[in-house]
């Protein structure tokens, strides 16, 4: 069967599952005597044993077969969860996850070889066999095995077993051999069937029926029955058909595996819901999700083509505007109105649809911190809030990486060596948070450690050294505007280059990235307090509302998420102040900037008032000049394309109402 | 290689710039429209005329003549015509002032590029074809868009 049409499937819900298996392995290291955790993982590892074994993904599905085998018996408590323990199924995942990444990225499962930790489970499996070989468990676990291995019982057999318990009746399985000089195997069969069944109840066979209708089988064949029939009574009436050699019947000890029976049952119950779940496409994981409701897998592309229309359908709406405004016709007017307002509550939607739990970038941050925390010998407790916090998808592909930087950042650079945290008087254990807020239009992401704090000398010292700057300069700088000096391509503070971090791309990697995403970073930081990044994120990417502005005769948008107020200024009030021109606003100097000369538009002659935008950057801010104001206006964010991109001033376009496009200011860099 | 990619090969939108014909690879090739207007892009390069709204999509419009450095008193007019090429995955308009025809090349009708100075740079174009008496001068996309694919596949 071509496995191809599911692949996309199994490598989504793989990466699920994987996440969980992940959140419940940090939490047993936590806590190692929590026994739902440990089925939580082991349910975990078992889905994706068969996912992969359909897949015919043989690594991943002989791993986890091990990780199962070595969870069993955790859970049986023959063997305590250890540190060594932890260390190794962390080791299993980052198999399995590579794996996984590869199978989404190649298709097949690569060539990273898992046996020395296929090697590690065993004997571990197998120094837990030695050391309970006194134990009665053993006995128990063995003949387990054999009925298993037998008679392969699934749910149903061992359900109706159960009932069958219940209800008094015996539980047999009967192995028939059947003379080699049978001519006819498939009709003596018939006749045991015939026999079997007008007093009992036949549950199982092996092989299954139709296979011995069709003489598919070799000498003998077993059943699985219930009856009110002694053993022996079984036993005389089949040995009495012809041309039957031998007839076993053997009495099925329900109690022998009665509890991981039951275990095994949920199990496999929840195994058959993941199954149905793989059906119909659905997200809902039983167990682990069930806050998530009920939820429709889509492709990320065809959200994007829905955007794309809603943001056609705004701008069509727009030019509805323009036209409804200079016709004047009052039902005309109605009607827009009412487009405006469903496309409005379109937008919404779709933009909900897209938008995203930050939880999904924020859950591989704790076992990167425990990792580093072991690798550094720093204790760091890592504390996450908001994480319910909803962003849109776009920007969660482009977030992952600066966290991860400024994380290790505040790791390694940040937080002293315990032992210096105990002289200074510190709690021993670094904490580090990472905290996610809705803010306006915005997302904000605040990285803080309680740590040593940046120090802007050594700043200013170590950009003199590298030549970024020169003494006369870090004399005038002051310490918020040294600190920005760390976002500085070529700049890195670490005395020590270590393996985290310090590996040549430093902060200035981190803010470009987020300003590609129209985000912005800051950082508050006090000496031996520690410091905080704060990055700043529009929630969405793709219709903002904005500010519409003339320069001579040319449209230019302004965010309006960046536009502070607007105010008339008196060209009277602006001063030079070190070859830039301010002027003092709300007994503030509010640097001016001209629009006109950064965009290379001619300047018109200074009227007495001019029109000031003020734009805000973080704490700064700054008034652009302007000819004239158009108004406020949603408008769709289109890119100039990878030709014209990384244009000056511009962060892309825009189509306005009569088609016409408008240019998008980017106010960051302005500044 | 069949004859009917042969002949798909050499074919050629053809346009008229300053008097001179020129040749595009019909694969290159997406649409010819009618100009429309321009939205200037600031602090770019200068033969870049603007930006042009093609059916909702933004595509960059390159100014031939000064691409070219060609010095002439044409103004755009009816026969003007942008021609939307397509590149590695980029949309770029070219500002001609004609575009008459799709003309099919032979093998033989095309030379490799002479000394051709005067105006233009020899970078720009590959071959020089030559049908019923005309030369037509069959441009080099990549290098007349003027990225440098080797720093971005770095």
């Amino acid at each position: 069967m071509d496995m191809n049409q599911y692949m996309d499937v199994f490598i989504e819900e793989a990466k699920e599952h994987l996440l969980s298996m992940n959140e419940s392995l940090l939490e047993l290291e936590k806590s190692p005597k929590d026994k739902s955790l440990l089925n939580q993982i082991f349910r975990v590892s078992h889905t994706l044993k068969g996912m992969a074994a359909t897949m015919g993904f043989s690594k991943l599905a002989s791993l986890t077969h091990e990780m199962e085998n070595l969870l069993h018996i955790i859970r049986n408590g023959e063997i305590v969860v250890s540190a060594e323990i932890i260390d190794l199924l962390f080791e299993c995942f980052d198999a399995l996850e590579e794996y996984v990444t590869n199978i989404s990225s190649t298709g097949n499962e690569g060539d990273l070889d898992s046996k020395h930790l296929v090697q590690t489970l065993n004997d571990i499996l197998n120094g837990k066999d030695i050391a309970a070989t006194s134990n009665k468990d053993l006995t128990d676990d063995s003949m387990q095995d054999k009925n298993f291995s037998n008679s392969n019982y699934n749910i149903y057999v061992l359900n109706i077993l159960k009932k069958a318990k219940e209800k008094d009746l015996h539980a047999f399985e009967v192995d028939v051999v059947i003379s080699n000089d049978c001519m006819l195997k498939a009709a003596r069969a018939f006749i045991v069937f015939n026999k079997l069944e007008s007093y009992s109840e036949i549950i199982q066979s092996n092989p299954p029926v139709e296979d011995i209708e069709d003489e598919k089988f070799d000498k003998g064949f077993s059943v699985v029955l219930v009856s009110k029939a002694s053993k022996q009574e079984i036993e005389k009436d089949i040995i009495s058909i012809s041309e039957i050699e031998s007839v076993e019947v053997k009495d099925i000890n329900l109690d022998a595996f009665e509890e991981s029976a039951v275990e095994i049952i949920e199990d496999e119950v929840d195994e058959a819901l993941d199954d149905n779940n793989l059906k119909v496409q659905s997200t809902e994981n039983k167990k682990t999700s069930n806050r998530f409701g009920k939820t429709v897998r889509v492709d990320i592309d065809r959200l994007d083509n829905l955007m794309n229309l809603v943001s056609e359908l705004i701008i069509i709406k727009t030019r509805m505007e323009d036209i409804g405004e200079s016709s004047r016709k009052q039902n005309m007017n109605e009607a827009i109105e009412y487009l405006e307002r469903i496309t409005t509550s379109l937008h919404d939607a779709v933009m909900k649809v897209r938008m995203v739990p930050i939880e999904r970038v924020f859950n591989r941050f704790p076992r990167m911190v425990r990792d580093l925390s072991k690798e550094l010998g720093k204790e760091i407790n890592l504390e996450m809030s908001g994480e319910e916090t909803e962003v849109d998808r776009t920007v969660i592909d482009e977030i992952g990486d600066p966290l991860i930087h400024l994380i290790r950042n505040s790791i390694d650079h940040g937080i002293e060596c315990p032992e210096k945290r105990i002289k200074a008087g510190k709690n021993e254990a670094g904490t580090v948070k990472l905290v996610a807020y809705p803010d306006g239009q915005n997302v904000v992401i605040e990285v803080e450690d309680d740590g040593k704090g940046i120090d802007s000398e050594k700043i200013k010292q170590n950009a003199i050294n590298k030549g970024l700057i020169s003494k006369a300069e870090a004399k005038e700088l002051s310490s918020e505007e040294a600190i920005e000096l760390l976002f500085k391509a070529g700049f890195s503070t670490a005395e020590k280059v270590s393996d985290i971090s310090g590996r040549g791309v430093g902060l200035d990697v981190v803010k470009t990235k987020i300003e590609s995403i129209s985000g912005f970073v800051e950082v508050e930081t006090t000496i031996g307090k520690g410091s905080k990044f704060i990055i700043r994120l529009p929630l969405t990417l793709a219709i903002i509302q904005a500010l519409l502005i003339n320069l001579k005769d040319e449209i230019y948008a302004i965010p309006l998420s960046s536009v502070g107020e607007i105010s008339p200024i008196s060209s009277k009030d602006i001063k030079k102040v070190q070859g830039q021109e301010v002027v003092l606003y709300r007994n503030k100097t509010l640097p001016i900037i001209r629009l006109c000369n950064m965009l290379g538009v001619e300047q018109t002659e200074d009227s007495d008032e001019l029109i000031a935008v003020i734009v805000r950057k973080g704490d700064k801010e700054a008034g652009l000049i302007v000819d004239n104001l158009i108004g406020q206006q949603e408008i769709v964010i289109k890119s100039l394309g990878k030709y014209l991109s990384g244009t000056k001033y511009i962060a892309g376009a825009t189509i306005l109402g009569n088609g016409t496009i408008s240019l998008i200011l980017d106010v960051n860099s302005l500044f | 290689m069949n004859i009917t990619d042969t002949a798909a090969d050499n074919k050629f939108v053809i346009f008229n710039l300053a008097g001179q014909d020129y040749g595009l690879d019909i694969y290159n090739v997406e649409v010819i429209e009618r100009v429309t207007s321009f939205t200037r892009v600031p602090n770019t390069k200068n033969y870049i005329n603007g930006v042009i709204n093609l059916r909702g999509e933004v595509v960059p419009v390159i100014d031939l003549l000064k691409r070219f450095n060609i010095e002439s008193t044409n103004t755009l007019g009816d026969d003007s015509r942008i021609i939307i090429t397509s590149v590695r995955d980029i949309f770029i308009g070219l500002l001609v002032d004609s575009s008459s025809e799709v003309l099919t090349l032979l093998e033989e009708d095309i030379d490799n590029t002479p000394k051709i100075g005067e105006q233009i740079s020899d970078d720009f174009i590959k071959g020089i074809g030559k049908k019923d008496g005309r030369l037509i001068m069959l441009l080099d996309l990549e290098k007349v868009i003027g990225v440098d694919y080797r720093i971005e596949d770095m």
